[in-house]
C-alpha cells in the first residue's frame, strides 16, 4: 500500500471513530436520560421535600464547581483547536490545565461528599431529617449521590483519557497532522460538561425561586 | 462447534487457498482475533451454549407441568427454572443471535468491506459478553434466582431470598456487549460501504440490523441504569421504587419496558432481515416493494420505542396512558403486517424451491403472523384484562421469539452454512429438522392459547386439574421441539466435519456475499465485488427457461 493510500485509509478510520464516538455519546444520554427521569418523577411526587433538601446541598462548592469545570471545557476545546492548527505547545499547556481543573473539580466534589457525610445526608445509614418529609428528602439524596457519583465516574474516564493525550501530545504522536483522537477526547469532555451544566440547578438550585 | 472447524485433519488435501479459518489453527489466534467473521463463531458458539441452557431449564418445567400437583419439584425450584430460562434465552441468546452471529459475519461482506469498523472493540464485546455470562452462571451455581426475568420490584428487591445482585450484575455487563456491538455496526454501514452501493440498494438484512443497532444503542444504557437503581435498592434498602420510601414500584415497570419492548424488535427485527434474503433467494424474484420493506424496517424500530405501555395495562396506570400505548401498539401492526404482505406477494409467481432454508423462514412467516395477529388481542385493554396473566401471554410472545426469531435465526444459519463453513450439509435431514421444530413448535405452544383463553395463570407451578390434558399435548409437543433442536446440531457438526466441499454460491442468491469464496478469505474478496444495479436482481422467468 502507497504511503498516500494508508493516509486515507487512517484519516477513514479516524471519521469512523468519530461517528463511533456520536453514537456512544446518544447511548450516554439515554443512561443519564434515565436518572434525570427518575429524577423529574420523584420531584413530581415530592416538591416540598425536593425543595428541602436541596437547600441542604452546598451552593457555594457546587457553584465553584461549575467554574471550574465549565472553564475546563474551554480549556480543552482550545486545546483540540490548538492542536489542529499546529499550536502544539500552547495545545500542551491547555491540556495540563484542563486537567488540573477537572482534578480541582474532583477534589472539591470529594471535600463536599466529605462535608455531607458530617451532616449525615447520606441517605443510608443515619439520615439528618426526621419530619413529615423525611421520605421524600432521603429519595432526594439518594437522587443526588447516584447522579454526582455516576458524572464523577465519567469525570474519572475524562482525566484519564486526557493524561493519555497529554503524553501523546509531549511525545509528538498527536500532532496537526494526527489531531482526531484529541478531538474527540474533547468531545467527551463537552459530554462530562453537558451533563453538570443540568445537574448543578436540579441538584443545588431548588429552594431558589 | 469450533474445535471442529480448527481441525487441520478435518480439512481436505484439495485445500489449496487460505481463507480465514486455516489463517490461524490456534486457540490463541481465536482467542485474539480481530476478524469478524470468527468473532461471529465466537458468538455462534457461546449462544449455542446458553440456548441449550435455557432448553434444558425449559425441558424441566415442561416435565413438571405433566402434573396438576408437584411430579418432580419444589415450587421454589419452578420459579427459579423460569426465570433462569428467562434471562439466559432474552439476554443470552435471543438478543444476540442473529446480529451478533449472522449480523457479524455477514454484515461487512454484504457491504463490500474487509471488516467491521472498530475491530478490536468487536471483539472486547465478546469478551464483554462471555463476562456477563459468567456472572449468570455463577448465579446458577448459586442456587439461581425466582424473580422472574423481568426482575419486578418490590419482590426482587425486598423480599426475594437469592442472589439478585449477581444475576443483575450479568444482565447488566452484557448490555454494554450489546451497545458495542451496535455502535460498531452503525459505523460500518454509515462508514464502509462499497463505493456505489447507496443505502436504497443495500440488502434488507442490512437495513434491519442498521435498525436494531440503534435500538441497542439507545434502549441497552436504559436497563443498564435501571438495574443499577434496582441492585442499589436491594443493597442499601433505599431507592426510587420503593412505595414505603416514598419511591414508586411501577417507575421500575416503566423503566424496564421501556428497554424490553424495543428489545422484543431487536429481536425480531433481524429475523425479518434474514427471513427477507431467503425468500427471495428460493422465489427467485426481487422483493416486493423493496422501498416499503425499508421504510416498514425504520417504523417499526420508531414506534417500537412507544409502545411499552401496553405490558402494564393491569400495572395500575393511568387509563389515559393506556389508551394511548393501546392505540400505538395497533400502529406498530401496520409495518408488521405490510412485510408479511410483501414476503407473500414476493412469493407470489415465484419460482418456488423449497430448500431447508426456505422452509424455516416461510416456518417463520407462518409463526410470526400468528404471533402478530395474537398480539392485536392483548393490544386492546378489554382483552388484556382478562388475558395478559395468562398462558395466552406465553403462547404469544413464544411465537414471536420462538417461532419468529428463533425460525429466522436456524432458516439464517442453513442459507450461509455453506458460505460460513464452505461445507453443505445433508439436505434431507435438514427439511426434516425444519418440519419437526415447525410441528413441535406448534404442539407446544398452541394448546398454551387455549389454556390461556380458559384462564390458566401463567408463571404457576400448580394448576386446576382440567388444564391437564392441554398441558400434556404441550409437553409432549416440547418433546419434540426438543428433539428438532437437537437435529441440527448433530448434522451441522458432522456437515463442519465431514460435509461435502460447498462451491462459492450454491443457492444461485444475490448479494455481494456469494461473489466471494466459500469460505472466505482473510479481508473477505480477492477482488472487488460488483455492485449490482439493484437489490435482489432475480429473474424468476429467465430461471423458468433455464429449467432450472
Amino acid at each position: 500500500m502507497s504511503a498516500s493510500a494508508e493516509a486515507a485509509t487512517r484519516r477513514a478510520n479516524d471519521s469512523d471513530s468519530e461517528v463511533g464516538l456520536w453514537v456512544f455519546l446518544a447511548s450516554e444520554v439515554m443512561f443519564f436520560g434515565l436518572l434525570f427521569y427518575g429524577y423529574t418523577i420523584m420531584r413530581l411526587s415530592h416538591p416540598q421535600a425536593f425543595a428541602q433538601a436541596s437547600a441542604h446541598t452546598d451552593v457555594l462548592l457546587g457553584s465553584i464547581n461549575c467554574c471550574l469545570l465549565f472553564t475546563s471545557s474551554l480549556t480543552m476545546a482550545l486545546a483540540a483547536r490548538g492542536l489542529r492548527i499546529g499550536a502544539c505547545r500552547a495545545s500542551l499547556r491547555l491540556l495540563a490545565a484542563t486537567w488540573v481543573l477537572g482534578f480541582l473539580f474532583l477534589a472539591v466534589k470529594c471535600y463536599e461528599y466529605h462535608e455531607d457525610i458530617d451532616h449525615h445526608l447520606v441517605p443510608w445509614g443515619r439520615f439528618a431529617f426526621h419530619g413529615s418529609l423525611a421520605a421524600g428528602e432521603r429519595l432526594f439524596f439518594f437522587l443526588y449521590f447516584v447522579m454526582t457519583g455516576a458524572h464523577a465516574m465519567h469525570l474519572i474516564v475524562g482525566l484519564g483519557i486526557i493524561a493519555v493525550m497529554l503524553v501523546g501530545v509531549a511525545r509528538g504522536k498527536y500532532t496537526e497532522d494526527n489531531c482526531e483522537a484529541v478531538e474527540l477526547a474533547a468531545l467527551y469532555w463537552a459530554l462530562v460538561d453537558t451533563v453538570w451544566i443540568f445537574l448543578y440547578p436540579i441538584l443545588y438550585l431548588v429552594h431558589r425561586p | 462447534m469450533s474445535s471442529s472447524i480448527i481441525d487441520p485433519s478435518a480439512a481436505p488435501v484439495l485445500e489449496t487457498e487460505s481463507n480465514y479459518l486455516t489463517h490461524g489453527y490456534s486457540l490463541w489466534s481465536w482467542l485474539t482475533t480481530t476478524d469478524h467473521k470468527r468473532i461471529a463463531l465466537l458468538y455462534a458458539v457461546t449462544i449455542t451454549a446458553f440456548f441449550f441452557m435455557g432448553g434444558a431449564a425449559a425441558t424441566l418445567m415442561r416435565i413438571e407441568l405433566i402434573s396438576p400437583t408437584p411430579l418432580i419439584m419444589s415450587a421454589e425450584t419452578y420459579n427459579k427454572l423460569f426465570t433462569a430460562h428467562g434471562v439466559i434465552m432474552v439476554w443470552f441468546f435471543l438478543i444476540p443471535s442473529i446480529p451478533a452471529t449472522l449480523g457479524n459475519f455477514l454484515i461487512p461482506m454484504m457491504i463490500g468491506a474487509k471488516d467491521v469498523a472498530l475491530p478490536r472493540i468487536n471483539l472486547l464485546s465478546w469478551y464483554v459478553f462471555a463476562l456477563g455470562g459468567c456472572f449468570v452462571i455463577a448465579t446458577l451455581i448459586a442456587g439461581g434466582i425466582d424473580t422472574g426475568w423481568t426482575f419486578y420490584t418490590p419482590y426482587s428487591t425486598r423480599f426475594s431470598q437469592t442472589t439478585v445482585v449477581c444475576g443483575v450484575a450479568g444482565v447488566f455487563v452484557t448490555g454494554f456487549s450489546s451497545i458495542m456491538t451496535g455502535l460498531n455496526f452503525i459505523v460500518t454501514v454509515h462508514r464502509l460501504r462499497a463505493p456505489g452501493l447507496t443505502w436504497f440498494k443495500l440488502p434488507l438484512f442490512v437495513w434491519a440490523i442498521y435498525a436494531t443497532s440503534i435500538i441497542l444503542v439507545l434502549a441497552t444504557p436504559v436497563l443498564a441504569m435501571t438495574l443499577v437503581l434496582l441492585a442499589m435498592q436491594r443493597v442499601f434498602g433505599i431507592g426510587i421504587f420503593d412505595a414505603t420510601l416514598g419511591g414508586d414500584p411501577l417507575l421500575f415497570q416503566h423503566m424496564f419496558w421501556f428497554y424490553s419492548h424495543p428489545a422484543v424488535y431487536i429481536m425480531v427485527l433481524p429475523a425479518m432481515g434474514v427471513a427477507s434474503e431467503v425468500i427471495t433467494c428460493f422465489a427467485r424474484k426481487p422483493v416486493f416493494g423493496y422501498r416499503t420493506m425499508a421504510y416498514a424496517i425504520a417504523a417499526i424500530a420508531a414506534f417500537g420505542f412507544m409502545v411499552w405501555g401496553h405490558h402494564m395495562f393491569v400495572a395500575g396506570q393511568s387509563l389515559y396512558a393506556s389508551l394511548v400505548f393501546s392505540f400505538l401498539s395497533y400502529v406498530v401492526a401496520i409495518p408488521s403486517a405490510i412485510k408479511v404482505f410483501n414476503w407473500t406477494a414476493t412469493l407470489y409467481k415465484g419460482s418456488i424451491t423449497f430448500e431447508a432454508p426456505m422452509l424455516y423462514a416461510l416456518g417463520f412467516v407462518g409463526l410470526f403472523l400468528i404471533g402478530g395477529l395474537t398480539g392485536l388481542y392483548l393490544a386492546s385493554l378489554g382483552m388484556d384484562a382478562d388475558l395478559s396473566r395468562t398462558y395466552f401471554v406465553v403462547a404469544h410472545f413464544h411465537y414471536i421469539m420462538v417461532g419468529g426469531s428463533v425460525m429466522a435465526y436456524f432458516a439464517g444459519i442453513h442459507f450461509w452454512w455453506p458460505k460460513i463453513t464452505g461445507r453443505m450439509y445433508s439436505e434431507s435431514w435438514a427439511r426434516l429438522g425444519a418440519i419437526v421444530i415447525f410441528v413441535g413448535f406448534n404442539l407446544t405452544f398452541f394448546p398454551q392459547f387455549i389454556l390461556g383463553i380458559e384462564g390458566m395463570p401463567r408463571r404457576y407451578f400448580e394448576y386446576a386439574p382440567q388444564f391437564q390434558f392441554l398441558n400434556v399435548l404441550s409437553s409432549a409437543g416440547a418433546s419434540i421441539l426438543a428433539a428438532g433442536y437437537v437435529l441440527p446440531l448433530v448434522y451441522l457438526t458432522w456437515s463442519a466435519l465431514h460435509g461435502a466441499r460447498a462451491t462459492d454460491n450454491p443457492w444461485g442468491a444475490k448479494g455481494l456475499e456469494w461473489q466471494t469464496r466459500s469460505p472466505p478469505p482473510v479481508e473477505n474478496f480477492d477482488v472487488p465485488p460488483r455492485i449490482p444495479q439493484r437489490p435482489y436482481d432475480y429473474d424468476p422467468d429467465a430461471e423458468e427457461k433455464a429449467g432450472r
